[in-house]
């Protein structure tokens, strides 16, 4: 009796963890099938090379590159702005803030990745937008800046958060050892944790470009949704996310160029994350390895 | 084994300028009413005692007698303990170590401490010897290259690694390893070498090896070494002094500790009738 029990509930498991292997190759499936229909119609050179994505429109264009540097200006920005202040913050609270201090200061930090990216988007557009306008005169109303501001701010708990846990994990004999030499906390923390811990910030930062590139309702809201080859932070532009929010709400008939269009971005969209995550993981793995 | 002893430190000039002259001198140790508590819990309960220079002086005593906290008060690592307070007066050459403006990364320049497990940086060989001095501003590569050498020479590792120094420190032995981390300690030319259970966490031939090292720098240094090792302490220490519960119970020659103790206590600790 009890063995059948355990049958059971090991193939409930096991069928649990098929279901999301299964969930994800249907993912990859339905991406690639239609994007192969899409590249036996559009060349692939020209949705590298061509600088204009324009599908939509009678004259049409398409060229990745314009929602590609869309996406990596504005995620660029974010970066810039999530990785000196997460970076400050997570050696902060592991090196030098009081522990209770640390224990109420981070899960509050965490809330900042929980709150609703459709608030942000609208935070950028309503507040930060208008406020930068007063220093840049020049700024457009939807401009990557400012979503990239904003976006930045969102990730900073997925720096700050998981640095610190890697500063934090770093044994505490190493502290001894450099204080025992009579490093400051500054120099044990510059010297001997943040190297120590390198490999578990860096992976931080990978998941925090990973989630940069992959948001959409913030770029969708405060970057515009004009496909534009350029880096000037102050115009509109759109990110592959945007853009595949954009004709997912329009009425573009299913089965058209046009609507498989969302999947070759798609799947632009997806080679990226997954080549930053396998490379995340495999940091990861070395890592564990590193006090054993 | 034979360990060498280099005298290339002395004739490097840059030396002076950079690490205070008086470090050359072997201090001796006095604390006088010492107590320790952490949060309400009393560790130690007021004790008074003298470490005498160029000598190596062992603690002994069941665990959480407060051996390893009182060694700890001597280069001020308890500072980083939650609820740690301390009274009583340390004294390093006469000057009371727990002052207000005593800087405490100095102090600990000049005071080495080996831990109980083996503990390198990951970084490459080289590094871990070379990380004091380069803390210490230190920049000339060759006077860097040169006393990494004398340090590993010092712990007889040179000739095991010599080879390797790139390689990463963690990539060594247990054994190598903690003879890594004490050159990384003689490096800076501390007067005064703290040992918390240096050998605890090594094989018997390893455990030799350190023994006989320790054995060759009271030459140089003031060592105090805390062990569980009763055999241990008896080879290689000059005074003993046993703890129990936070007090100091005996503090002797280690001859006499072990041969005929005063209290009751001390003999049947080392008998191993308790403890």
């Amino acid at each position: 009796m009890r063995k059948i029990k355990e049958l059971v509930i090991e193939r409930t498991l096991l069928a649990s963890s098929l279901v999301t292997i299964a969930v994800t190759v249907g993912i990859i499936l339905v991406l690639s099938v239609e994007a192969v229909q899409f590249f036996s119609e559009v060349s692939i050179i020209d949705f590298f090379t061509d600088t204009q994505w324009t599908p939509l429109f009678t004259e049409k264009h398409f060229g990745i590159l314009p929602l590609l540097t869309g996406t990596l200006l504005t995620s660029f920005i974010a970066i810039a702005v999530a990785l000196p202040i997460g970076l400050t913050i997570s050696i902060y609270l592991s090196e030098y803030a009081p522990r209770s201090f640390r224990k109420t200061i981070k899960p509050l930090l965490e809330l900042l990745a929980s709150i609703p990216t459709v608030v942000y988007g609208f935070f950028a557009l309503v507040v930060v937008t208008p406020f930068l306008q007063q220093l840049i005169p020049s700024l457009s109303g939807f401009n990557s800046l400012s979503a990239g501001i904003v976006m930045g701010i969102m990730i900073i708990p997925f720096i700050s958060s998981l640095s610190e846990d890697a500063l934090h994990a770093v044994p505490r004999a190493l502290r001894e050892a450099s204080f025992g030499m009579g490093a400051t906390k500054l120099q044990t923390a510059f010297k001997v944790i943040v190297p120590a811990a390198s490999s578990g910030i860096i992976v931080s930062i990978i998941l925090a470009i990973s989630r940069a590139i992959g948001e959409t309702m913030i770029v969708a809201i405060a970057a515009g949704q004009q496909p534009r080859f350029t880096l000037d932070p102050t115009v509109p532009v759109e990110t592959i996310t945007a853009y595949i929010v954009q004709v997912s709400l329009g009425d573009v008939q299913h089965g058209s160029l046009e609507y498989r269009t969302i999947f070759a971005a798609g799947i632009t969209l997806f080679a990226f994350t997954f080549i930053l995550n396998t490379i995340s993981y495999r940091i990861r793995k070395k890592y564990q390895e590193k006090y054993e | 084994m034979e360990i060498i002893m280099e005298t290339t430190i002395s004739k490097i000039k840059t030396l002076n300028s950079v690490i205070d002259p008086s470090l050359k001198k072997v201090p001796k140790i006095e604390l006088q009413d010492v107590k320790v508590w952490y949060d309400d819990f009393l560790a130690i309960k007021g004790i008074d005692m003298t470490i005498k220079q160029n000598s190596v002086t062992a603690f002994i005593g069941p665990s959480g007698c407060g051996k390893s906290t009182f060694l700890r008060l001597i280069n001020r690592m308890n500072d980083y303990v939650d609820g740690f307070k301390m009274e009583g007066k340390i004294k390093i050459d006469g000057d009371n170590i727990y002052k207000k403006k005593v800087n405490v990364e100095e102090l600990r320049k000049k005071i080495g401490m080996v831990f109980q497990k083996p503990n390198p940086f990951p970084k490459s060989i080289f590094e871990n010897v070379a990380y004091g001095l380069k803390i210490q501003g230190i920049t000339d590569k060759n006077f860097i290259s040169e006393r990494v050498e004398s340090s590993l020479k010092q712990v007889a590792l040179w000739e095991e690694v010599k080879d390797d120094l790139k390689k990463s420190g963690m990539a060594l032995s247990g054994g190598q390893q903690q003879r890594l981390c004490i050159a990384r300690t003689l490096a800076v030319e501390p007067s005064i070498i703290l040992m918390d259970e240096p050998t605890s966490a090594l094989d018997p031939i390893s455990t030799a090896k350190i023994e006989e090292l320790i054995y060759h720098l009271k030459e140089k240094y003031t060592i105090v070494i805390v062990t569980h090792n009763m055999q241990q302490a008896s080879r290689i220490s000059d005074f003993t002094a046993f703890f129990y519960l936070g007090e100091l119970i005996e503090y002797d020659k280690t001859k006499t500790i072990f041969t005929n103790p005063e209290k009751t206590q001390t003999e049947n600790y080392i008998t191993g009738r308790f403890g």
